[in-house]
């Protein structure tokens, strides 16, 4: 789950982290009174809440030089969509001075099985080409999970980015700060990019926070709205709404399976046969038959399928719930016929089998005979 | 011979009674395994197929001394605590079936499982599978059979379809472990070959890998070194797959150009591994090597 910005920046200021003064507006709010009350000096900065990478370059950032301009600049940019997405939130923040932009991040390097700081005194924008170009300049530094980050390790990332005197430890404070939080979050990623050093003050410009979605059941306080994507097409919405994991893709031969491996591969088989996907979607390890009926369903009605590739090897998931699920959603869907191909092998296969050829639908045990069968009625 | 599970192997159920639990603990005793007991908190006193239930791991363990092995069902929010205490309990091998584990929590627990001496396999995996001796997990027992080739496999379903293929080619194995599909995960792709390495019944590996990471650039690293000496054949899935979402910029800098279908091809390729272009090809290929 992303968090917002100003939500990003009012957890790590509860850390003790130094953030512009600012305020949020709401869709629906006095955007005037809530500027003209908040007592912020400009210049300020004016800045759309959205959940998209590259939402400076694509326009969601503005400089207002009186609280006047940024009344208006926050009307507009209310109605101003980022990469396909209008913001629900404004933040509006004093502007900081700044010469100099810093880089810093934890997050998990899943092959060390370690958090990972990352440090950079070139940050930004362009971050990412500077880890690719120059690797020296940034440093990583592995944290032990059960010591935490402590402070000589932090002061040690400051010494080895080239800080001197007090900078160093507030920079080594700024960084037990995310620490912290990231643990505390649960997150997958805290980030600060870019921060900047006013005097021996270090001051976070943007901050991002992704808390791990098996985690969010902990933070109730982070159940807000948010709308995120951008480039979602409309039948992924659909999908995310009913729980599925779906991506749409160029082609005409449906694509179900169990587990995103097996999933990718029906894909690949699609394609090495001659076909194209219309899209993924994954039910997952041990689908009931609800589910099931409700993946089905929706791939039904997914118009660019036009014929419909269901690769099933059971594990945790049951051939006779798949069967039921099958032939449920196709007694209820009601449009125009589809053919349907299933390859059903493993747990309770038998079962799941006769269900399937009770129903008149016969059961694949090689994928590779349902592929060539899907491509060809799709044509 | 065989790696992490066999003959041996005596399993207590961490989460018995719940609906995969019970369900896999049947499997697993048709199959053949040895399940002494099964704990659920709150359910002691209790039975199912003829397995005792306790309180704890510990009671488990005080009844049925011959344990050292856990399977975990229990529901991700109670699953660490779960491994905490099949850890302290003294238990060598613990398998997370469990799917939804926070990472972080996961992070914590591989840590100290290591620090203890004892091997997590998952989250999120199908588990481990010695044919014809025992079963630790959740796959479908009738798709394997005993012989020479080793699996360690990073998508549960693409074990299945290949063991399934090499099965009905005649090609046994010797053990399939399903190391599981989350970020971080207690046995990784080096580690189990460094089992394989050292077993004598395993004459070939297949690697089954997945786009994303770089666990299998790492094995590749590990043969190019000369540590793993055995053949080995590769499936990688997810070569058409569209570009990930991508996780901030620490996430790409951490990566910067390994994860993708082709670095990990290459980084195979380079060490002498045949790649299979699909699941189907793997017996033919294991069977040149063999």
């Amino acid at each position: 789950m992303k968090l917002y910005e100003f939500e990003a920046k009012g957890i790590l200021a509860r850390y003790g982290v130094s953030t512009p003064k600012g305020v949020v507006v709401a869709k629906g709010d006095d955007v005037r009174g809530k500027l003209a009350s908040s007592g912020l000096t400009p210049p300020l900065v004016v800045k759309s809440q959205v959940l998209v990478a590259g939402r400076g370059k694509a326009g969601g950032i503005r400089i207002a030089r009186s609280v006047e301009e940024a009344v208006s600049l926050t009307e507009f940019l209310f109605d101003y969509p980022i990469k396909g997405l209008r913001p629900r939130y404004i933040l509006v923040e004093e502007a900081v001075e700044h010469s100099s932009e810093l880089y810093a991040s934890i997050t998990i390097d899943k092959s060390a099985r370690r958090p990972v700081v990352l440090a950079s005194l070139y940050g930004g924008m362009d971050i990412e080409e500077i880890a690719r170009e120059k690797p020296e300049s940034i440093v990583r530094y592995h944290v032990d999970p059960y010591m935490g980050l402590r402070g000589f390790e932090a002061r040690l990332i400051a010494k080895k980015l080239g800080l001197k005197g007090g900078v160093i430890s507030s920079f080594a404070s700024l960084l037990q700060s995310m620490y912290n939080a990231f643990v505390d979050y649960s997150a997958d990623l805290v980030e600060v990019n870019p921060l900047t050093i006013v005097g021996e003050k270090v001051v976070a410009l943007d901050a991002r926070i992704i808390v791990d979605d098996n985690a969010s059941y902990k933070y109730p306080e982070l159940a807000i709205e948010r709308v995120e994507g951008g480039e979602v097409s409309e039948w992924e919405s659909r999908a995310r709404r009913l729980g599925l994991a779906f991506v749409e893709l160029e082609g005409d031969v449906g694509v179900m399976g169990n587990g995103a491996g097996l999933t990718m591969t029906s894909m690949d088989l699609v394609y090495e046969y001659g076909g194209v996907p219309a899209n993924f979607l994954d039910i997952g390890g041990g689908a009931s038959a609800e589910r099931v009926k409700k993946a089905v369903l929706f791939l039904l009605e997914f118009p660019k399928a036009k014929s419909i590739f269901i690769n099933i090897f059971g594990g945790i998931t049951r051939c006779d719930e798949v069967a039921r699920g099958i032939i449920e959603a196709l007694k209820e869907y009601s449009g125009k016929p589809k053919p349907v191909f299933v390859r059903l092998s493993g747990t309770r296969e038998e079962e799941g089998r006769r269900l399937l050829e009770e129903f008149g639908i016969r059961a694949f045990d090689n994928p590779l005979d349902a592929v060539v069968e899907a491509i060809r009625a799709a044509r | 011979m065989a790696v992490l599970v066999g003959r041996d192997t005596v399993v207590v159920v961490q989460g018995i009674t719940g609906r995969e639990g019970s369900f896999h603990t049947k499997l697993m005793l048709e199959y053949g395994t040895r399940i002494a007991a099964g704990v659920t908190p709150g359910k002691g006193g209790g039975e199912v197929h003829g397995v005792k239930v306790y309180d704890s791991v510990q009671e488990a363990l005080q009844e049925h001394p011959e344990v050292n092995t856990s399977i975990v069902f229990v529901p991700a929010r109670f699953a660490s605590d779960a491994v905490y205490e099949a850890i302290d309990a003294g238990l060598k091998l613990v398998v997370v079936i469990t799917e939804g584990i926070p990472v972080h929590e996961t992070l914590r627990f591989t840590n100290y499982a290591r620090s203890k001496g004892t091997v997590v396999v998952g989250p999120n995996c199908p588990g481990v599978i010695t044919p014809g001796e025992a079963k630790v997990g959740i796959m479908p027992g009738h798709v394997f059979s005993r012989g020479p080739v080793g699996i360690v496999s990073r998508s549960g379903t693409i074990t299945y379809e290949i063991s399934y293929a090499l099965t009905k080619e005649g090609l046994g194995q010797s053990t399939v472990i399903g190391i599981g599909g989350d970020p971080v995960v207690g046995l990784t792709f080096t580690e189990a070959m460094e089992m394989f390495e050292k077993d004598p019944e395993t004459r070939a590996l297949v690697i089954i890998g997945e786009i994303g990471g770089d666990m299998e650039e790492r094995a590749a690293k590990m043969i190019m070194e000369g540590k793993f000496t055995k053949p080995v054949v590769a499936f990688i899935a997810g070569k058409t797959a569209p570009p990930g979402k991508r996780m901030g910029h620490a996430g790409a800098i951490i990566m910067m150009g390994e994860g993708d279908y082709a670095s990990k091809v290459k980084a195979l390729e380079k060490a002498g591994v045949k790649v299979a272009r699909n699941p189907f090809e793997i017996p033919g290929l294991v069977s040149r090597v063999l």
